[in-house]
């Protein structure tokens, strides 16, 4: 076992964990909020390090072997990444609005600031 | 384990979600629910196909059942009711 | 490589633990957070399969849904926050 297989092996234990974590999260959270919170970010992260570990593993396969078929697929997997940090944020905020406006208050809130600037801004 | 075997380990756990998520589309009395049980179950059986190594039918299902699908059943819920009245 | 198989198989796992979470969650908004969940993650496991299969053309798969599942996300926070009708 190389250097660079370990370098893989690494990254997949990253990956992983953070996924378990981030599933967890969602089941063990007390509100829609804190779910959310722990399951966006902690999948992201471990998609972005299962990402790296499939492109060091095709750039160490290109080369070995010189196939011109695994710079296609590191290449590919990297624009994957960036469609999926681009989208997931963007979701994630617009799921915490809607939760806000559809009346799911954050249950053992102390303060509320959105609630205030709605409060505040139009009444 | 051999690769054979992870692969239908792989194709088991996809598919005991494809069975749970279909049984809640067809339970939910709230239809928004029922719209994301079944959002959910066509993610996971393009996920299937994706194992069963037919890519163009899991982009095709991909493409069809979790975007268009969705939506069109969200607009379609907006226009009427939400909740599904009981049987007479 | 077998371990990007031992891996999806983990990640397999933890998609059965967000369906958990579709099951149980009491509101709707706490549904569309662990359907959310499982787009994510199926975007891990297809990009680990392509690689585990030696197929490059099946990553592609991933670029595509990685784009598309935002479409339902999106749509379904539009009708809670009262966009629709």
């Amino acid at each position: 076992m190389n250097y660079v297989e370990t370098l893989i092996y690494i990254f997949l234990g990253i990956s992983v964990a953070f996924n378990l974590l981030g599933s967890f999260a969602l089941l063990r959270f007390p509100d829609v909020y804190t779910r959310l919170h722990g399951a966006t970010k902690c999948t992201t992260f471990g998609t972005i390090f299962a990402v790296f570990a499939v492109v060091t593993h095709a750039l160490y396969q290109l080369h070995r072997t010189g196939d011109s078929k695994y710079l296609q697929m590191a290449l590919h997997s990297f624009i994957a990444l960036i469609a999926l940090l681009l989208t997931n944020p963007t979701g994630a905020h617009a799921i915490a609005k809607a939760a806000h406006l559809s009346g799911v208050k954050p249950v053992r809130a102390v303060v509320d600031a959105y609630e205030e600037k709605l409060g505040g801004g139009s009444e | 384990m051999n690769a054979v075997d992870l692969d239908m380990l792989i194709q088991a756990i996809i598919l005991l979600g494809v069975l749970i998520t279909a049984y809640l589309t067809i339970r939910y009395r709230d239809l928004l629910s029922a719209a994301l049980a079944s959002a959910a179950m066509s993610l996971l059986l393009s996920l299937e196909f994706y194992t069963l190594h037919a890519p163009d039918v899991a982009i095709a299902e991909a493409a069809v059942g979790a975007g268009v699908v969705t939506a069109v059943v969200v607009y379609g819920i907006a226009k009427t009711e939400r909740w599904e009245s009981e049987a007479p | 490589m077998m371990a990007f198989f031992y891996a999806m198989v983990l990640v397999g796992i933890a998609g059965l633990i967000s369906v958990l979470r579709l099951i149980l969650g009491p509101t709707v908004p706490d549904r569309v957070v662990g359907v959310d969940t499982l787009n994510t993650l199926v975007v891990a496991g297809m990009v680990l399969l392509g690689a585990a299969y030696d197929r490059t053309i099946y990553i592609d798969i991933a670029i595509v849904y990685a784009l598309l599942s935002y479409i339902g996300t999106l749509v379904i926070a539009k009708y809670l926050q009262g966009g629709l009708a």
